[in-house]
């Protein structure tokens, strides 16, 4: 839902060749034909590449009317509605990939939202902006609140309210008893192995069921 | 580039039906006409075809003017025409008044051929199942075979979700805005509350008040003031009207004191005149009985699962008799059933009658939903 105002859509357009590079990243984790649901899908760019690539079955999940629009624009099935509100509307098990794509930390309810894209999906991807990454360190050393291109809002102006570094969610996910099978950390859209809490700029989990 | 205009000029046409029609109350229509309009044209293989359903009080004429000073165009001429949303430089629009209405389609003011006085009472009960029969049979006698698009708000956004059930292969979209997949018991009593009005009124006569010259205008108008309040939103009320004061003074009568009065015994004296109360009960009861559910133990997706069709369902916020809740139950159907399915819960202030509105946003959500369908022969 960070995706949803006006000033981020743009940087989403200006920024369209390393979000490529995101979305390269999280079609390897999704099968072909899969059925995807995307919370937060913006002008539904991800779905569209992932159903040019894939041939998924997608549908979008947004808040904001102008995204809403640009989806059916698009062609990408779209569901208005509030991620705050859960997942209710959605069965249980009823998609194979469930993605939350650089919306966690803009999340009220971040833990529900996590635990219901596990319930209504056999996995889930979840990318989100590492407020650990070494440039935010660096900010918050000199005294500010960091500002980036993953983070690209004032401290009093932005829709994030539960950032969280890699560490985090690492601890997150143990604690919620969600099993993590792949986790990919970039910086400018390349893979960063060496000290990822620190040097990786974007964190990429793939996420199941611990049963 | 198309402009935005109208239509222009428009007439109805009337369709003769000869073959008997059973409907669901197992009465069974020996005859019956449709009246109907289309803008726009159709094309070469009958793909670019557009079905307009109408609600409670709508008719067949959805866009244009039959007169130059015709004091108001169709009912839905701000969504349908040339450049507008709904196309007609691309899409051929037909509009039908349902049976049972009461605007030239075979109905209870229409006169019986066998007595020779108008069906009256004994009109059937028709339902939702019987006009999408009966609108099926209107697209044989135009040669379509498949629709574009079945498109309706309210009881018609019911009709258009009947389409796609009663028929799946003949609807390729149905755009179902302001709708429901039944109604609740609080919906459902306001139709019994505008009915025992219109019934207990002394001019009503059980429903054969044509031949006593008489038309039971105090039920059929305090049915429309009812109507009209809950087609409203408090806030839209709010707005209009207030507490605005007829006149500068109290005056501590039962007279009009209010401006929000003035105006519903307005909207009740108008649609009085000419609207027919027989019409009017069977609207509200074709309402209360829509339930495709019903037949799958109360299970919508169940219900839904023979639909076909893409769907584009809309709703509005602030509509309290359509509440998007209910939208959100045929759109968790529509998912349950993987059918490609856009949902779109529009911010408006008007209540049911934003689906009438020309709200920028919604209209551009529906232009967008139209463009993308694709048809043989006519890219």
């Amino acid at each position: 839902m960070s995706t949803h105002t006006p000033a981020q859509a743009h940087t989403h357009f200006a920024e369209a060749a390393s979000e490529r590079r995101d979305f390269a990243a999280i079609a390897r984790w999704i099968a072909t034909g899969a059925k995807v649901l995307d919370l937060g899908c913006g002008d539904g760019a991800l779905l569209g590449y992932l159903r040019d690539t894939l041939n998924v079955r997608g549908y979008g999940v947004e808040r904001a009317d102008a995204n809403v629009l640009a989806c059916v624009k698009n062609g990408v099935n779209v569901i208005q509605m509030d991620l705050e509100a859960g997942l209710s509307g959605f069965e249980a098990q009823s998609f194979d990939v469930v993605i939350l794509s650089q919306t966690l930390q803009a999340m009220h309810n971040t833990e529900g939202i996590v635990m219901d894209m596990l319930r209504v999906g056999k996995e889930a991807v979840v990318t989100f902006p590492n407020f650990g990454y070494w440039r935010h360190r660096i900010q918050l050393i000199a005294g500010n609140m960091p500002v980036s291109r993953n983070l690209p809002y004032q401290w009093y102006d932005t829709p994030n309210v539960h950032l969280c570094t890699i560490s985090d969610f690492d601890n997150f996910c143990r604690d919620h008893n969600i099993r993590v099978t792949e986790r990919l950390v970039l910086t400018d859209g390349k893979p960063v192995s060496v000290l990822p809490n620190i040097l990786g700029s974007l964190a990429m989990y793939r996420l199941g069921n611990n049963t | 580039m198309s402009e935005l205009s109208s239509v222009g000029i428009v007439a109805p046409q009337t369709a003769h039906f000869s073959e008997p029609l059973t409907l669901k109350c197992g009465a069974v229509l020996p005859a019956y006409d449709l009246v109907f309009e289309t803008y726009g044209t159709l094309n070469a293989d009958k793909s670019n075809a557009v079905l307009i359903c109408h609600a409670l009080s709508g008719t067949h004429h959805v866009a244009g003017k039959y007169r130059e000073d015709d004091k108001y165009p169709g009912w839905w001429d701000n969504m349908i025409g040339p450049g507008k949303p709904l196309d007609t430089n691309r899409f051929f629009v037909i509009g039908v008044n349902n049976l049972g209405g009461c605007s030239g389609s075979t109905g209870p003011r229409t006169i019986h051929p066998a007595t020779g006085k108008p069906w009256g009472s004994t009109f059937p009960v028709v339902t939702v199942d019987d006009w999408v029969a009966s609108q099926a049979r209107l697209a044989d006698y135009l040669g379509i075979d498949c629709f574009a698009a079945i498109v309706g708000g309210s009881l018609g956004g019911m009709q258009a979700l009947q389409w796609a059930l009663t028929y799946p292969d003949r609807v390729k979209n149905a755009l179902v805005i302001a709708a429901a997949p039944n109604l609740t018991a609080q919906n459902m009593a306001f139709n019994e509350v505008a009915r025992q009005a219109i019934i207990t009124d002394p001019e009503f006569y059980g429903g054969d008040y044509y031949e006593h010259n008489v038309v039971p205008r105090r039920g059929l108008r305090i049915a429309r003031m009812l109507g009209h309040i809950t087609y409203l939103s408090d806030d839209a009320m709010g707005a209009k009207f207030g507490r605005k004061m007829k006149h500068n003074e109290i005056k501590y009568s039962f007279d009009v004191e209010f401006e929000m009065e003035s105006y519903l015994r307005y909207q009740g004296d108008k649609f009085a005149e000419t609207f027919d109360a027989n019409t009017y009960l069977r609207m509200t009861r074709a309402l209360d009985y829509f339930d495709p559910a019903v037949e799958f133990n109360g299970d919508l997706s169940a219900a839904l699962a023979k639909a076909k069709a893409d769907f584009l369902v809309v709703s509005f916020t602030s509509d309290w008799r359509f509440s998007t809740e209910r939208s959100r139950e045929i759109v968790k159907a529509l998912l349950d059933n993987e059918l490609t399915v856009s949902y779109a819960e529009l911010t408006a202030a008007h209540g049911h009658d934003a689906f009438l509105m020309p709200d920028p946003h919604y209209h551009a959500v529906v232009r967008a939903y139209l463009e993308n369908i694709e048809f043989g022969g006519a890219k």
